[in-house]
């Protein structure tokens, strides 16, 4: 319903109060080549891990699922073959072209190391790094672009800043929909009026940057809901010596607790296209990017009675981009199947989890953004030493 | 320096209010006592205009439910596409037509209103009343992200939030719970006892999603000490909470009177209406007695989930936790500790009622700190503009055009939680933006002769003297605007 936007607007490149907010910002910055990238997008509602990274290898898979289970590779509707008796969703077409070109893995049983099924203090422990709930009131993504000294860019798409991305260390953020015509004395005024707030005087400072390079690659012809558009806006704002390096992207709408098989098409469709547009539109620094896609807990084991799962443990994480090495270890799945057996079912309701999902962000972190680890396991993820990053031989 | 009272009149109106109209803070004499006369055991006012009942609206649902699933038979009928895709027959293009007539029909009274509320709030002479009722429809959220609670949301913040807000919370929540926008949006009108008459002929089971929301957003809270164990029992006992369906319908009271002395399967399947289109339905209710935080709970149709929501209502943990988010919404992100122990007291004093704890937190001296520390929501900046200006939305399309680009669309929280209540949450980079581009596009359309007056009116004492200057020395009228509607105390309150 969001008409396109008007494109017949002024930039505004070296307006004063614009360059003035920005100017030790930006000579911090020396030509140090292009550097790394990593996108985390949060699939927020819990996303249903067993019908994403499908374990149709596993015999008590469709017995629990019913007619929420998706059919093995080759049968109508079916899964797209990975390896150890698992497969993609149909609907992540594109991932799956990554997988053959070996740009794909998946974790299939991860989770936070909180045992909670609140969506919202799960997605808090995920964001927050910590081991439980509220024990830091800032993120992780946050926190690695503070350790990592002022090397990296953060970047949140959407209104709001998430959790994941908020803290000491300087983000920006961007939403399709903007029109602001430059307003160079406008700024500047608002500047001047904001010397005792200065929450309002920098958030508005970096807004305006940012909304300034989403304009120069003319984003804002973006349409809100536009999810495809998203992935290649987001790769549009990645681009450049000035571009962002550490992205945190949300995609809502997994609680699937009834009707789940066309809901999560959508989603993941959606997902799908994200990925797309951030592989076609980041180019060359694709192969200089991952993303991870992570959900705060997966869905019970059984179907419920409304066509639908309820709140579980274990869900499935994916990462993708060229990146990633060939071959190795970890070429396809990440981490163990603890199966779908009775006996193994966590409170015999949930897919166990086998892997910590800090250990993963903690391998990317590591071996792709060069965090080092005493880093990670006391400021990145506090207490968190026990928990080794993951995944060695990913990047 | 201005008198502590005009900073008063102003805090109260900015404050607990949706801002300042013209000559609103100028009048006001006894800010308190114009605080609390707006706090009536008959709740808050309803938006102007004639709306449906939600007895009503459930007829217009499930016609369009009608008409949705004869397009889906109507494309089952249709024989199998060979070659280019056939134009539809024409009954089908009927069905798909009355299909689309009545969704959008229904997408639009919601419009009508969000708008209405909008409308009230841009007018109201009991800013705090408004206030307080919108703090508690998202308290109870329920959002218009899923079709079916959208049709009912207009309708649930008129029958069940607003009458209730000034009442005990019990009440509030059994009101909210029992709404059949409640019960759609949290699945609870499909689940079913599994060892119920309807659950053990079909293979159907619990939705444990309205047991485990009530227990973790709506009463004790995540940390209130409950475990999986006392969320599925829960749920259990609230099995047949429900909603009308094509089958209820046409009940007339004779009717009504007759199915419930009849026997039989036909008479059971037929729910029990309560208000508001609540149906309960013995059929699928989960016999037996349950056990919720350490008490037994006696085997007892809708009775029971009554019971064990009335009780969570009124647990210490459902106090402490609320009297935290009054005073965090009303006041500061991290309230004092004083206040929250102020309205925790007023609470648990008066068994939870709301009446009493709205007096406590307009009574409360840390209420009234001079210093703006909270960041208007979205929607009431937007309100406390046009209040400012002394307009009022006209449209649903621009209003809610503004509201997405800001991030609160209409009636349309992201999640059960509800809207976010902080400042991190609504003043990012982007949103900042948004709000600006706002700014300016409705100060380029005011017609207002002297931005001076229009900024002292709606700030009254709490304008700061760098504000008033750069207003002043603006070089037109829409920057001026633009500068008093960016500045921070009309982005705080």
């Amino acid at each position: 319903m969001t008409a396109p936007l008007n494109l017949n607007r002024r930039l505004f490149l070296g307006a004063a109060g614009v360059s003035l907010a920005f100017a030790g910002r930006a000579s911090a910055q020396s030509a140090a080549g292009p550097r790394n990238k990593m996108v985390v997008i949060i699939a927020r509602g819990a996303m249903d891990g067993l019908s994403v990274t499908v374990p149709y290898g596993d015999p008590n898979y469709v017995p629990l699922r019913g007619g929420l289970a998706i059919p093995a590779p080759g049968q109508a509707g079916g899964a797209l073959a990975l390896s150890e008796g698992f497969g993609l969703h149909p609907s992540l077409a594109g991932l799956h072209d990554l997988y053959g070109a070996g740009q794909m893995r998946f974790a299939p049983a991860v989770a936070i190391p909180a045992r909670i099924r609140s969506h919202f203090d799960a997605q808090d422990v995920l964001e927050n790094g910590g081991e439980g709930l509220r024990q830091q009131t800032d993120g992780w993504l946050n926190r690695a672009l503070a350790a990592s000294g002022a090397r990296y860019h953060g970047l949140s798409i959407g209104a709001q800043t998430p959790l994941i991305l908020r803290g000491s260390a300087p983000t920006s953020s961007w939403a399709p929909g903007g029109k602001i015509d430059g307003g160079d004395r406008i700024a500047s005024l608002l500047q001047d009026l904001y010397v005792d707030d200065p929450m309002l005087g920098a958030n508005l400072a970096r807004g305006l940057e940012t909304e300034q390079m989403a304009m120069v690659a003319g984003d804002g012809a973006v349409r809100r809901n536009d999810v495809a558009g998203l992935g290649a806006a987001a790769a549009r704002l990645m681009a450049g010596d000035q571009g962002a390096d550490l992205v945190a992207l949300s995609i809502d709408g997994w609680d699937t607790h009834a009707r789940q098989l066309g809901q999560l098409q959508t989603r993941l469709t959606g997902l799908d296209q994200v990925i797309g547009g951030l592989h076609q539109g980041l180019g060359e620094d694709w192969d200089r990017t991952v993303v991870v896609v992570a959900t705060e807990f997966g869905r019970t084991a059984r179907a419920n009675g409304t066509g639908g799962t309820d709140h579980g443990t274990g869900s499935s994480l994916l990462l993708a981009g060229g990146a990633l090495k060939q071959g190795g270890p970890n070429s396809g799945m990440v981490g163990d199947w603890p199966t779908l057996a009775g006996t193994k079912l966590f409170e015999d309701r949930d897919l166990t989890p086998t892997l910590d999902v800090r250990s993963v962000f903690k391998g990317v972190l590591r071996d792709h953004m060069g965090v080092d680890r005493a880093a990670l396991d006391t400021r990145v993820f506090p207490g968190s030493a026990a928990e080794a990053p993951a995944c060695d031989g990913l990047v | 320096m201005p008198s502590e009272s005009d900073v008063n009149a102003a805090i109260a109106i900015t404050r607990f209010g949706l801002g300042a109209r013209p000559g609103e803070i100028q009048r006001l004499t006894d800010p308190r006592g114009w605080l609390e006369g707006q706090i009536r055991s008959s709740g808050a006012a309803n938006p102007p205009g004639r709306f449906d009942t939600s007895v009503e609206r459930m007829q217009a649902f499930l016609d369009y439910q009608r008409d949705a699933r004869q397009v889906r038979q109507a494309r089952q009928d249709m024989p199998p596409a060979t070659g280019a895709p056939p134009a539809m027959e024409a009954p089908a293009q009927a069905a798909f037509d009355a299909r689309r007539d009545s969704r959008r029909n229904l997408v639009q009274d919601t419009a009508q209103e969000f708008l209405a509320r909008a409308q009230l709030g841009a007018t109201t002479d009991a800013g705090f009343a408004e206030r307080w009722a919108l703090f508690w429809a998202n308290g109870f959220t329920v959002s218009a992200t899923k079709f079916q609670s959208a049709v009912f949301i207009g309708q649930y913040e008129r029958e069940a939030i607003r009458p209730h807000v000034f009442g005990k919370f019990e009440n509030l929540a059994i009101a909210a719970e029992q709404h059949p926008a409640m019960l759609l949006y949290l699945d609870q009108a499909q689940s079913i006892g599994p060892d119920s008459r309807a659950g053990q002929r079909r293979n159907a089971g619990l939705n444990e999603n309205l047991a485990r929301e009530i227990m973790e957003l709506h009463t004790v809270g995540a940390d209130g000490g409950y475990t999986q164990g006392d969320v599925t029992e829960f749920a259990r006992a609230l099995t047949g909470w429900s909603v009308s369906t094509q089958r209820d319908q046409g009940l007339n009271p004779g009717a009504l009177q007759q199915a419930r002395y009849a026997r039989g399967v036909q008479a059971a399947m037929r729910g029990e209406p309560g208000l508001n289109g609540f149906v309960y339905r013995a059929i699928v209710h989960e016999p037996g007695a349950r056990t919720v935080l350490g008490k037994t709970y006696a085997a007892g149709e809708k009775d029971q989930g009554e019971a064990i929501l009335r009780d969570l209502a009124n647990r210490p943990q459902t106090a402490r936790r609320l009297a935290r988010r009054i005073a965090a919404h009303f006041v500061a992100d991290d309230p004092p500790p004083s206040l929250v122990d102020r309205l925790e007291q007023a609470w648990t004093r008066s068994g939870g009622d709301l009446a009493v704890v709205a007096r406590a937190l307009v009574s409360a001296p840390e209420s009234w700190s001079p210093q703006p520390a909270k960041i208007k929501t979205p929607y009431e900046f937007i309100v406390s503009a046009h209040r400012a200006l002394d307009t009022s939305p006209q449209r649903i399309q621009p209003l809610q055009q503004a509201l997405i680009a800001m991030g609160q669309p209409a009636f349309s929280a992201p999640s059960p939680e509800g809207w976010p209540d902080t400042a991190a949450d609504w003043a990012g980079p982007d949103a900042l933006v948004k709000r600006l581009d706002w700014s300016k596009t409705v100060a380029d359309l005011a017609r207002v002769a002297d931005p001076n007056t229009v900024a002292a009116n709606a700030l009254g004492a709490r304008l700061t003297e760098r504000t008033r200057l750069a207003v002043a020395r603006a070089e037109s009228r829409p920057e001026a605007l633009t500068l008093f509607l960016m500045s921070p105390e009309f982005q705080r309150r």
